[in-house]
C-alpha cells in the first residue's frame, strides 16, 4: 500500500497488537474473580507514572470524576491523555500532571472553551495531537479489535490530518484515498457505569458513547460504579452488559461517581458548582483553591460527597435527566 | 412586525433549513434551539442525531451538551459515537449543523487555534466531531453568529473541518464522498449558499434592514452575490412564542 499523505502530528501511543495481545493473555483472568476495591487502591496498584490515561464521558455526562480526583490526589505524574473531556481533563491539567494530549475536544459545551486548556497549550507545557472525535473511538475500535489501523473516511484533506499521526493510502481494492488511524490502546481507562457486580460486569444505561470500544481498548481498566449489584441481577438482563468482567481491573463503588456532572436516570448536572468552576478556572490562584478544596482537602469520595452535601445531592437526584 | 433578537432570527432561520422527514446532525446551542423549533412547526418528523448516540429525540427540553439526557429523551435509539459516526459515514445523514471561530470562502472551519499550531495564541476546542459532519454528511449548515471580517476570512488559521477545501474537486482528490459537502451559512446577517462551479460562497439573502454592500464590507474574502438577493423570512409570532415560552425559558440564547 502505497503511502500518499501522512500527517506530522506526535505519535503518543505507538500501535502494538502483540503486545497487546500477550498483555491481554498475561493479565486479564478468564475467571471471575471479585475486584471490589476502594479508589485508593485502584489508582495505587493500577496507574502509574507516564501513563497514557484515557476517560470516557459525553461532556459532563458519565466522567469518572471520583476516580480523575483520585489520581490527582495521588499525584501521578507525566501522564499522556486521550482528549475528549471536559471537567476531568481541566482538573488534571490544572495539577500539572499531563505532558501530551491527543485531543478531538476539550472544551464546555454551551458554556465555552476551556480556560485551563488554554493555559496549558498556550504556555507551551502540553504537547497536543488533533484528532476528529469519530476519529478517536475508531482507534480504541481498531485496538479493541486487535488489529493495528483502521481505515476511515474523515480527516482527509484538512489540518487536522496534517496535526495528527494518521496517513492517507491508496485502498489496494478499490484503488480509493483512505485515512488510516493506527490504534489507540490505553494502558488505563476510567469508566463510571450505572451498576456493576464485584467482579466488574458492568452496564450503562441510555447512550454508551464511546464507553463499548474504549474499555476494549484499555489494557488496565479501572471502574467505578452508582451501583454494585449481585451477579444475578446481571445475569437477569445480560444484554445491557457493555462492559463484561474480563476487561476489568478494578470495580469501585462511587456514589454520584460523575458529580458535578449527570448520570442519565440517577442524577442532574450540579449546575451551580459547574458555573462556579468555570468562572474560577479563569483564575490561576482560584484553580488551585478549587483543587484544594474539592481534591486534595479530602481523603476519599465519600469525604467529597460530605463536603457537597446530602441536601444538594437530594436536589441532583430529584432533577433527573433536568425534566 | 414582532420584535425580535438576532439571535432568535437565525434560529429561525435555520430551523427552515431543516425538512421534514430527514436527518440531521444537530451540536450543542444554536442547532439545538433549530432542531427543537423545526420539531415543533414545520419538521415534527425531523430525525435529530448527537453525536454521542441519541437518535431521533423529541427534543422537550433544550440539551445542554451534545451527550445529556435530553439528547435521547423519548429517541428511537440511544446507541455510541460509532453507529451514529458510521450512519454518517455510510451516507445515511442528510445535514450536519456546524458552528466555528472562522470560516472561507470554500465554508472551511476553524474550531482549533488561532495563530501558530503550537503553542498557538488561542486554543479551542479542536475538532470534536465537526470534521466527522464536515466530511461525511451530505450537506453543512454552518451557524455564525458573528459576521465579521475576522470570521469570515481569506485564510483560517488552521483547517479543522473540510468544506470545499481548496475548490471545485478539491474534495473529491482529498479522498472525501463526491457531492457532499457546503451548502448553506446562517449569520446574523444574511443566508448564504455556495456557487455550483465555483464552489465559492454566495450571497443570497439578507435580513430586513440588512444592505448587500454591508455583507460584503463585513466579509474579508470576496464574497459572491445572487443576481436575485432576498430578504429572508422574519421570525412568526408563533415561532417567537414558541422560542420565549417553550424552548428557551431559561433564556440561555435570548
Amino acid at each position: 500500500m502505497n503511502v500518499l499523505e501522512f500527517g506530522v502530528g506526535e505519535l503518543f501511543q505507538r500501535p502494538d497488537p502483540h503486545g497487546f495481545r500477550d498483555y491481554v493473555h498475561k493479565h486479564k483472568s478468564q475467571a471471575m474473580t471479585a475486584k471490589l476495591m476502594t479508589e485508593q487502591e485502584a489508582v495505587s496498584r493500577f496507574v502509574a507514572d507516564g501513563d497514557y490515561l484515557g476517560t470516557e464521558l459525553y461532556g459532563t455526562v458519565r466522567g469518572p470524576m471520583s476516580l480523575a480526583r483520585e489520581v490527582i490526589r495521588q499525584g501521578r505524574k507525566h501522564l499522556r491523555l486521550a482528549g475528549q473531556g471536559i471537567h476531568e481533563i481541566d482538573l488534571l491539567l490544572a495539577a500539572d500532571m499531563v505532558d501530551t494530549l491527543d485531543i478531538t475536544y476539550v472544551a464546555w459545551e454551551v458554556y465555552g472553551i476551556s480556560k485551563i486548556l488554554r493555559r496549558a497549550v498556550e504556555s507551551g507545557r502540553v504537547k497536543t495531537t488533533e484528532w476528529s472525535n469519530a476519529a478517536i473511538t475508531w482507534r480504541f475500535k481498531a485496538a479493541s479489535m486487535g488489529i493495528p489501523f483502521i481505515p476511515c473516511q474523515s480527516m482527509m484533506g484538512t489540518d487536522t490530518f496534517k496535526r495528527s499521526a494518521a496517513k492517507v493510502v491508496e485502498d489496494p481494492f478499490t484503488g480509493m484515498k483512505t485515512c488510516l488511524l493506527p490504534a489507540l490502546a490505553l494502558d488505563v481507562g476510567l469508566i463510571h457505569v450505572h451498576r456493576a457486580d464485584k467482579f466488574g460486569n458492568c452496564q450503562i444505561d441510555g447512550i454508551s458513547g464511546f464507553g463499548f470500544e474504549m474499555a476494549r481498548a484499555s489494557k488496565k481498566l479501572i471502574i467505578s460504579a452508582e451501583e454494585i449489584v449481585d451477579t444475578s441481577e446481571i445475569r437477569r438482563n445480560p444484554d445491557r452488559t457493555i462492559i463484561p468482567y474480563y476487561l476489568v481491573d478494578a470495580v469501585v463503588h462511587a456514589p454520584f461517581g460523575s458529580h458535578p456532572g449527570e448520570m442519565c436516570y440517577c442524577y442532574w448536572r450540579d449546575e451551580e458548582h459547574l458555573k462556579t468552576f468555570l468562572e474560577e478556572s479563569a483564575d490561576v490562584t482560584k484553580t488551585r483553591e478549587y483543587l484544594d478544596k474539592y481534591v486534595y482537602g479530602v481523603k476519599n469520595h465519600d469525604e467529597y460527597l460530605k463536603l457537597i452535601g446530602q441536601d444538594r445531592l437530594n436536589m441532583l437526584k430529584s432533577k433527573i435527566g433536568g425534566h | 412586525m414582532a420584535d425580535f433578537t438576532i439571535r432568535e432570527q437565525i434560529i429561525c432561520t435555520a430551523a427552515h433549513l431543516m425538512a421534514d422527514g430527514t436527518t440531521a446532525f444537530v451540536g450543542t446551542g444554536i442547532p439545538m434551539l433549530a432542531g427543537m423549533l423545526a420539531q415543533r412547526t414545520h419538521a415534527p418528523n425531523l430525525v435529530v442525531i448527537f453525536e454521542f448516540g441519541g437518535t431521533g429525540a423529541q427534543l422537550t427540553k433544550l440539551p445542554h451538551g451534545v451527550g445529556d439526557s435530553r439528547t435521547f429523551y423519548r429517541a428511537v435509539a440511544a446507541s455510541g459515537i460509532c453507529d451514529v459516526m458510521e450512519a454518517a459515514q455510510r451516507g445515511f445523514v442528510e445535514y450536519g449543523f456546524l458552528g466555528a471561530a472562522q470560516i472561507d470562502m470554500y465554508g472551511n472551519l476553524n474550531t482549533t487555534v488561532i495563530g501558530n499550531y503550537w503553542p498557538p495564541k488561542v486554543r479551542l476546542p479542536g475538532s470534536g466531531g465537526a470534521n466527522d459532519i464536515g466530511s461525511n454528511c451530505w450537506k453543512v449548515i454552518s451557524i455564525m453568529g458573528q459576521h465579521t471580517s475576522k470570521v469570515f476570512v481569506k485564510k483560517l488559521d488552521f483547517l479543522t473541518t473540510p468544506g470545499y477545501l481548496s475548490g471545485p474537486g478539491a474534495r473529491e482528490a482529498a479522498g472525501l464522498a463526491p457531492n457532499s459537502g457546503p451548502y448553506r451559512v446562517v449569520s446574523n446577517l444574511g443566508i448564504m449558499g455556495y456557487d455550483e462551479k465555483s464552489k465559492r460562497m454566495v450571497l443570497v439573502e439578507t435580513y430586513e434592514g440588512v444592505k448587500v454592500e454591508d455583507v460584503v464590507n463585513s466579509t474579508e474574502f470576496e464574497l459572491l452575490v445572487a443576481p436575485d438577493v432576498k430578504t429572508a423570512m422574519t421570525p412568526t409570532e408563533r415561532e417567537l412564542r414558541l422560542l420565549r415560552d417553550d424552548i428557551d425559558p431559561d433564556k440561555l440564547y435570548r
